[in-house]
Order: C-alpha cells, then sequence, then structure tokens
C-alpha cells in the first residue's frame, strides 16, 4: 500500500488553484485564437481581442483571469492501493482549497442558500467545495479541478426525454439550452452534455464533459460526429462573443455517455452543462 | 457603430447621443453594488431616507470583485449577470441612475425605465476582469463592509471600455446583433 502525505495533497491543490485561475489552459487560449481568427463581426471579434489581451494580463500579473473564481469542483480517481497518512483526502481537499483562495486573493463564493450570508466565516473561505470520487485500480490519486462560474451554471439544464426522441430530441434540447441563454453565460461557449445513465448521472457527465481537452474529440466515432454536428448547428444562432452577434458562439460541444452508451430501457436522460469562455481547468496526479 | 468618450455622472444629452452598438470609455467616479446591495438601496428610497452615494446622473457597476492583493486598488473585476438587479434597477432610474453596467440580457421593466427616464444599460465583457481592473485607479468601500465582494465601492475609472446594449430608444444589441448573424456561420 503506497502512503501519501495529507500536506503534499494540500500544497498541490493550493497551487493548482492559484495557477488555473491566473493562467488560462493553452487549449482555451489556442481555441480562443482560433474563434478570434474565424469570427466574421466586427463587434464579436473586439470582445475576442479583449479576452485574448486578458488572459495575457492575468499570466503576467498572476490576477484571476475572472472575477468569478467559482465552487472548486473536483473529480477524483483513488487508486484501490494508496492511503492518505496524517488527515482524510476529503480533509486535504478542503484545506486546499481553502488555502488556494485565501492565499490566492480569489473569491470566496459560497453562501447560504436562504440568508444569502457569505459562509467564509462558517464552513471556510471558498468551502465547501463539490467532490466526485471514484474508486479505481492502482496506487495514484487523480485529481481534476475546474473554478466552476454562476453565469454559465444558471443557465444549465437537465432533462430526461422519451427513448423515441432519440438524436433529433438531444440536438433540439441543447439548441434550446444555448439558445434561451444567449449572452449571459459570456460566450463563446464550451457545451457539457451528458446523455444516459440516470437523471443525476447524465448531469455529472455533462460537468465533466467539460474538464476534457478542447481538439479532444469523444473516442465514439459516432459521438464525435455527433459533436461536430452540435457544433455547426450552435454556431448558426448568431450570438456571438458576450452575445452581441457573430458566428462564433461555441468553441466546442463534448459529449459524454454513460457506460458505452448505457441507460434505462424506458429513459433517454440529457443533460447540458455550459461553461463560460473562462474555462479554468487542470489536473493533478499524486 | 459610433464610439464616445464620456464623463461621469452622465447628463440626459450624453444618453441621448448613445445607441446600441455604440463603444463608450467611461471616465470618473461610478459605483459597484450587485443584488444584496440593490435591494438595501431600493429599501432606503422606500423608506425616504438617504442613500450612501448621489443617484442623480450616477452609473453602476454590477460587479463582485476578487480581494486585492497589497498595492492594488481592486482584484479582477469584470460584469455579473445583469437579470438578478431588474427588479431593483428601474426604480434607481426613476430617481436618477443613468448607466447600469453588467453582462446580458434585461427585462422590459429596465429597458422600458431607459426609455421612460432616458438611461442606457451598458456591456462590459465578462471573463475579462484582469483587463477592466486596469482601467480602475481608485476603489474604497463607501457602505455595506459585511457583504463582502459585495459592498457597496466608489471606483474612480479611466477610460472603462463598455459598449451600449439598452439605449434609451428601446433598441437592443442583443437583438440586432442575433438578428443579423443568424445562420451566417
Amino acid at each position: 500500500m503506497r502512503v501519501v502525505k495529507y500536506d503534499e495533497i494540500v500544497k498541490s491543490i493550493r497551487d493548482m488553484i492559484i495557477y488555473s485561475t491566473t493562467h488560462l489552459a493553452p487549449d482555451m487560449l489556442e481555441a480562443l485564437k482560433k474563434a478570434y481568427e474565424n469570427e466574421k463581426s466586427e463587434v464579436s471579434r473586439a470582445v475576442l481581442a479583449q479576452l485574448l489581451e486578458n488572459a495575457e494580463i492575468a499570466q503576467k500579473e498572476w490576477k484571476p483571469l475572472c472575477q468569478d473564481t467559482g465552487l472548486a469542483i473536483y473529480f477524483v480517481k483513488v487508486g484501490e492501493d494508496v492511503r492518505v497518512e496524517g488527515g482524510s483526502l476529503k480533509e486535504a481537499i478542503y484545506e486546499g482549497t481553502k488555502k488556494g483562495y485565501e492565499e490566492g486573493y480569489l473569491r470566496a463564493s459560497t453562501c447560504d442558500c436562504f440568508t444569502r450570508a457569505n459562509l467564509k466565516d462558517k464552513a471556510g473561505y471558498n468551502l465547501p467545495p463539490i467532490i466526485y470520487f471514484d474508486l479505481v485500480p492502482g496506487d495514484k490519486i487523480e485529481i481534476e479541478y475546474a473554478a466552476k462560474g454562476g453565469g454559465s451554471e444558471n443557465v444549465s439544464r437537465a432533462t430526461v426525454l422519451a427513448p423515441a426522441q432519440g438524436k433529433p430530441g438531444i440536438k433540439e434540447f441543447v439548441k434550446k439550452v444555448v439558445s434561451d441563454a444567449g449572452p449571459n453565460p459570456c460566450p463563446p461557449l464550451v457545451v457539457g452534455v451528458g446523455i444516459g445513465g440516470s437523471f443525476d448521472m447524465a448531469a455529472v457527465m455533462s460537468k465533466h464533459a467539460l474538464f476534457r481537452s478542447i481538439g479532444t474529440p469523444n473516442p465514439d466515432p459516432e459521438m464525435a460526429e455527433f459533436e461536430e454536428e452540435l457544433k455547426k448547428e450552435l454556431n448558426k444562432l448568431g450570438i456571438g462573443a458576450m452575445g452581441m452577434g457573430g458566428t462564433q458562439t461555441v468553441l466546442a460541444v463534448h459529449i459524454e455517455t454513460y457506460e458505452n452508451r448505457m441507460c434505462h430501457i424506458a429513459s433517454l436522460p440529457v443533460a447540458v452543462n455550459i461553461q463560460c469562455h473562462s474555462s479554468r481547468h487542470s489536473h493533478i496526479t499524486i | 457603430m459610433a464610439e464616445y468618450r464620456l464623463k461621469t455622472p452622465l447628463t440626459d444629452e450624453d444618453v441621448e447621443k448613445l445607441k446600441a452598438g455604440d463603444i463608450v470609455y467611461l471616465t470618473g467616479t461610478i459605483y459597484t453594488a450587485r443584488d444584496a446591495a440593490h435591494k438595501r438601496l431600493v429599501d432606503l428610497i422606500e423608506k425616504g431616507e438617504e442613500l450612501p452615494f448621489d443617484l442623480k446622473g450616477s452609473v453602476i457597476y454590477f460587479v463582485g470583485p476578487t480581494p486585492p492583493k497589497p498595492g492594488e486598488p481592486i482584484g479582477s473585476a469584470g460584469p455579473t449577470t445583469s437579470y438578478r438587479m431588474d427588479s431593483y434597477s428601474p426604480i434607481l432610474i426613476e430617481h436618477g441612475q443613468k448607466g447600469m453596467i453588467g453582462k446580458g440580457k434585461r427585462n422590459e421593466a429596465v429597458k422600458e425605465a431607459c426609455k421612460k427616464y432616458k438611461a442606457v444599460y451598458f456591456g462590459a465583457t465578462g471573463g475579462a476582469g484582469a483587463l477592466l481592473a486596469q482601467r480602475i485607479k481608485k476603489a474604497e468601500v463607501i457602505a455595506y463592509p459585511e457583504l463582502g465582494p459585495e459592498a457597496i465601492r466608489r471606483l474612480e475609472v479611466e477610460d472603462f471600455p463598455v459598449v451600449v446594449v439598452n439605449d434609451c430608444y428601446g433598441n437592443d444589441l442583443y437583438e440586432q446583433g442575433r438578428k443579423e448573424w443568424e445562420n451566417l456561420s
């Protein structure tokens, strides 16, 4: 059984948070540059130019790309042959989150659902995070992190379609979600689509789809083709950068299905998780 | 699409020349407020009490910045989604507010108030918080410090870049832009 120190996990998470909220991931930067080149609308191009300049400033000054440094979201794969010494893995993630947000001068955005009071004094600075654990073979701990802003979460949707609605039904649903959202979630977007499993699993997969590097298609050729088809369709909406009108509404569509397209015989669950252009995601393996 | 450099506070004449799609660089004092602060401002108006700043000609920026690092006036400071202020903005506009800076769609009541009382809704680039912070030269919390990032701040801005989304003639850049570019990709 391999042993990993609690403090090592805390520090790795802290550093990952501070770095990825100030340095736009290379895949996003590349996608934004491509969108800038391809955008035909003048006003949208001006917005994209600002976003590229913003990424430069943020990186140079280690200043947050966006003031909404989000809820901290983690997908964690824990090897069956590794254990943490000096505390639990969950506690380490909590402490790493608190340290990263507090010491990185990031915003504490967690609050009580009803009083709306900020939780920084009660639960801890930007605590709690959202964590999904999975148990896998091996002796490593793999942690994927994203800072997920509120604006794009607010327009995300999940549904369960009738099986007969099939791909056209999914297409219609995804299109409606992006169309209704319009300028609000800060386009150009990455659109995560979870298909299958159960109602809740579709939503989790739609979130995890956002962690995938842009430019990496779904390994299932049919789903990869569906991703391209949806992207093309969504870019016809004309929403453009920050909704000001243009041809580059969506940078990528990422589909995830459950265990090779599995679902219940009565259902077709679909969830759409919207990601703004400031996709701050990263991963570490310990 | 015209380009203007304007000083705050804004006047009726300033607002009248602006059309949806125009680019504006704002210089002067603006105030920050999100929904929690808006609610308190509207409560004060309803009670007939004095507000923490003069609404006449004012521009309010919907923003909850990150904490500043030592030596900085403000942290990252891009706009938040504006619809959460929709139920409050018309009341503030009626009492003299002239400009709002945010991102995303506004409802009919806000657009109507812009027409009736001559006010304008500007869009700033969401997610450009590091860039926009460079145009903010001073920041001071003037009310509700307990709201943290949602406190009301007085900002001194220089050439703060915004785009007119809703003008005082009922035009809406989001609707116009989308109509123009639909099916053209």
